[in-house]
């Protein structure tokens, strides 16, 4: 048995897994739970989020996030991408900053508009 | 002096949530006074994911979670001031507030809502020890230098208290290049939510150091080292002292609800959650005065400050339509064995339509444990827990028939049992 803190939401529901049975997920309140207990111990992945420059803005810099999960080991190279990037405003929220992120079928997208 | 219906002061999650619930039920003239730049409160720099799987059924972050709530308010039509400062507030309802292009103004309201929502504890209000040298501050003040203005504040951090936004701020830095030696917690357990730990920490090999605090700061004009000390009950243990090379040391040591304009206006303060104390409508002990949000006691999730918002919405336009019962029949909330406090702190019966929720939050950790919610030797209802902790809030709901069933109802007191 494997024991997790589910991070799916804020309640945190502490998850049994049992690896040789199928994965099989207790613990948990809700579907999103079952999902994370298994893909953390497959295939962990997770949300990025950061700023990049922008220009001609109330502010200088733009939140930005992936538009989904990716895989935990890529967050670094994620980064580098991002602090790579200008946007210009006006920018919408949603709009596409990078496609496909180091391959990750993710895009940045912008967190809101500026 | 120009009158509205309601005045709201803040236009963070709280006051745009009441905002737009009062416009569902009534048409009210509305104004938000709001002293930023922009209408969003603490959002606009909580740039991280998590925010709306409640209110969306959706993850957001913080800024996508305001936009959507300010875009209704652009759709409604709700007047909102910025860069707004209000000065003082009247127990009549007159707000006086400040800004660049009107200068001085007075106003007045027949329903006034405080939405100021909470402010970080400081170096000061811990009596950290030691020199007071540059690079020592609060982690929110390093989250809006980081997140809006774009300045990362040290290369190697040290965190001192284990609340979300020092766990936040811990992960932000390292993604930014920083080296975040560690989290120290005074308490033997930590003041952060369990997801926040395991996705801000432990993903990035951060050591959280419970039990431990900060017992000496030391550089001159900048800060060079800290002293970390094991505590025994909160007194440091001698010998224990583990020395950090740091340019940055991070507070993230309590949120206090912002009430400098409520207590001069006289509203009763709640010595537990350092908001005021209110009703089932949310309303203080100043009729017309309502308050909701951070400002009222500080919540984990803007989840829980918009749902709790819209109810003070819906109250605030039932009292404009003179639908509110007068203050009779009033039951107090007592906080029993277990309980640190709970929100309302008074229930008027005959304003509860079919449910009545209450927050609270408990005093330690426990383990398969009951909240039990008895008014004398009658029990009214007992809720099973596997896990609770302080830094959880939690939720009790009870019916209106439970209440009824009770005769000559005064208090209710909720506490933990095995």
């Amino acid at each position: 048995m494997e024991k997790l803190i589910c991070i799916a939401c804020p309640i945190g529901c502490h998850l049994e897994v049992d690896v040789e049975n199928d994965y099989a997920v207790t613990g948990n309140l809700c579907k999103r739970g079952e999902a994370y207990g298994k893909k953390e111990l497959i295939n962990p992945t997770r949300i990025v989020t950061s700023t990049i420059i922008i220009k001609k803005a109330i502010y200088k810099r733009l939140p930005v996030k992936t538009n989904g999960e990716v895989p935990k080991n890529k967050i670094f190279d994620i980064m580098d991408e991002i602090n790579k990037v200008t946007a210009i405003s006006p920018i919408k929220m949603g709009d596409v900053i990078i496609e496909n992120v180091c391959e990750t079928g993710m895009n940045i997208v912008a967190s809101r508009s500026m | 002096m120009k009158k509205y219906d309601v005045i709201i002061i803040g236009g963070g999650s709280a006051g745009l949530a009441a905002a737009l619930e009062i416009n569902k039920h009534r048409k009210s003239k509305i104004l938000i006074l709001e002293r930023d730049a922009e209408l969003g409160g603490i959002l606009l720099q909580c740039i991280h994911n998590g925010f709306g799987l409640k209110v969306f059924k959706e993850e957001l972050t913080g800024p996508e979670y305001a936009e959507r709530f300010i875009n209704e308010l652009h759709e409604k039509g709700i007047e909102y001031k910025l860069n707004s400062m209000v000065i003082k507030l009247h127990p009549n309802k007159t707000v006086e507030y400040a800004n660049v292009d009107e200068g001085f103004i007075t106003i007045g309201a027949k329903a006034v809502i405080l939405t100021m929502g909470c402010y970080e504890r400081s170096a000061g209000a811990i009596g950290l020890p030691g020199n007071r040298p540059s690079g020592v501050m609060t982690a929110g003040a390093a989250q809006k230098y980081l997140n809006i203005d774009g300045y990362l504040v040290g290369k190697n951090i040290f965190i001192l208290g284990s609340g979300d936004i020092g766990l936040i701020m811990a992960r932000r830095m390292v993604l930014e290049g920083a080296n975040v030696l560690g989290v120290a917690e005074i308490l033997p357990f930590s003041s952060g939510l369990k997801r926040n730990i395991v996705q801000c920490l432990e993903d990035y090999d951060i050591p959280l150091y419970l039990s431990h605090t900060v017992t000496e700061i030391i550089g001159k004009n900048k800060i060079e080292k800290i002293k970390l000390s094991k505590v025994d009950n909160f007194i440091p243990i001698p010998g224990t002292e583990i020395e950090f090379e740091v340019d940055t040391l991070l507070l993230s040591v309590g949120l206090i609800p912002e009430n400098g304009l409520s207590e001069v206006c006289g509203i009763k303060i709640d010595p537990r959650t350092k908001g005021p104390i209110v009703n089932e409508s949310y309303q203080t002990n100043i009729d017309g005065i309502f308050a909701c949000g951070n400002v009222l006691h500080v919540h984990d999730l803007v989840d829980f400050v918009t749902e709790e918002s819209r109810k003070a919405g819906l109250a605030v336009s039932k009292y404009l339509d003179k639908q509110l019962a007068e203050t009779k029949n009033m039951i107090e909330l007592i906080p029993g064995e277990g309980v640190a406090y709970i929100v309302p702190q008074h229930v008027n019966i005959d304003n509860i339509t079919d449910k009545v929720e209450f927050f609270l939050r408990v005093k330690k950790e426990y383990k398969d444990v009951n909240f039990v919610v008895r008014s004398g030797e009658n029990i009214i209802k007992t809720n099973k827990k596997r896990h609770l902790a302080p830094a959880e809030m939690e939720q009790i709901k009870l019916k209106l028939i439970d209440l009824e069933n009770i005769k000559d109802i005064k208090t209710i007191v909720i506490e933990v049992t095995k």
